[in-house]
């Protein structure tokens, strides 16, 4: 017998959308555009991830290159665009960077990244913190890339930026949420939306992350260089979903004894005689 | 034949000859960019879309022609 389930959403599944700044998202992840084969699976991959918005990177033009723009695979209708400051190690070449951005697409939404070194990636905590105060300033709604120290996070929303995106691992390893006590713990504290960014690897770790009560996760590298991208961004999806789900549920507590589903009244006749324990 | 006078500006980190008197909007159209998929920035100061007819380059000054790309 095959029940069938396709009647979309019923109401009591229903979610509240995530509001950043000026925009409204029903979908919570955020997907990145780096690293695909080409123009075609980047565009493919954002559809089907159910994304509503996507990353880009600001850099200089090839003037060798003449092939489409990156603008051409995004559908800036269903998909706002988020530019990052990706690649700058100081408050200054962030901002200006971030400037820059804000021209290009009349947005005033910036992912703020200010780095500490190529190798690790790490966040700069004082970097970050100075160029959040001055984009701010600028009128520029920050959703602001960090680690997941919780004080730190609370400053940064403390200066007023609109989302702290904690990274669960360094980015691009694919280690996962490799700290949830200390995401737990930001989440606690920080009073506005926070998204888990950077280190996730595969479709459980944008569960653990929702199943913690972050407001999003934002990937790129583990779809983008799966086996099989375009089936990725499906299970990022659906974890996504599930994830969030999950959290709102409210997942049972761990126990260390085994507590039976079925009743323990009522058995057979001679149903045998447990081990005593 | 008289050539037309030019400058030396650095255009993305790399030197390059370019007319005297031109703006930065006639720049992003010689090197056939589409003026709305890129940004400029003169002497690390941007100049916005709507100032680049404006801004006449002179010897000197460093050039950045950025866009979007792909990223995390």
């Amino acid at each position: 017998m095959i029940h069938e389930n396709d009647g979309g959403t019923p109401a009591w599944l229903a979610d509240e959308p995530l509001r950043i700044g000026e925009h409204v998202f029903t979908s919570r992840l955020f997907v990145g555009t780096g690293k695909y084969k080409d123009i075609e699976e980047t565009r493919a991959a954002l559809v089907i991830s159910g994304t509503q918005c996507v990353t880009v990177a600001v850099r200089r033009v090839d003037l060798g290159a003449k092939g489409p723009s990156l603008l051409d695979a995004i559908d800036r209708e269903r998909q706002v665009i988020l530019p990052n400051t990706a690649g700058c190690y100081d408050a200054a070449s962030a901002i200006r960077t971030a400037e820059l951005a804000r021209d290009v697409l009349d947005t005033k939404l910036i992912k703020l990244e200010v780095l500490g070194d190529p190798k690790t990636l790490l966040p700069d905590p004082v970097g970050t913190l100075e160029a959040t105060r001055e984009l701010v300033k600028q009128g520029f709604d920050v959703l602001v890339y960090t680690s997941d120290d919780a004080r730190l996070g609370v400053r940064l929303a403390e200066l007023g930026a609109v989302a702290v995106m904690p990274a669960g691992s360094p980015i691009g390893s694919g280690q996962g949420i490799l700290n949830p006590y200390a995401i737990r713990i930001l989440l606690e504290l920080v009073q506005v939306p926070v998204i888990v960014d950077a280190g996730v690897g595969t479709a459980s770790d944008v569960a653990i992350a929702m199943e913690l009560g972050a407001a999003g996760v934002l990937l790129n590298t583990g779809i983008a260089s799966a086996r099989e991208p375009l089936r990725m961004a499906a299970a990022m999806r659906d974890a996504c979903s599930a994830g969030r789900q999950a959290f709102l549920a409210g997942r049972i507590p761990r126990k260390l004894y085994a507590n039976a589903s079925s009743p323990l009244e009522g058995l057979i006749h001679a149903a045998g005689r447990p081990g005593t324990s | 034949m008289r050539t037309s006078p030019t400058i030396r500006i650095e255009l993305n980190g790399k030197p390059r000859e370019f007319r005297d008197g031109a703006t930065v909007a006639e720049l992003v159209a010689e090197l056939g960019l589409r003026p709305e998929v890129v940004a400029t920035e003169v002497n690390r100061a941007l100049v916005r879309r709507a100032d680049r007819e404006g801004r006449t380059l002179v010897d000197g000054d460093a050039v950045e022609v950025v866009t979007l790309v792909g990223g995390g």
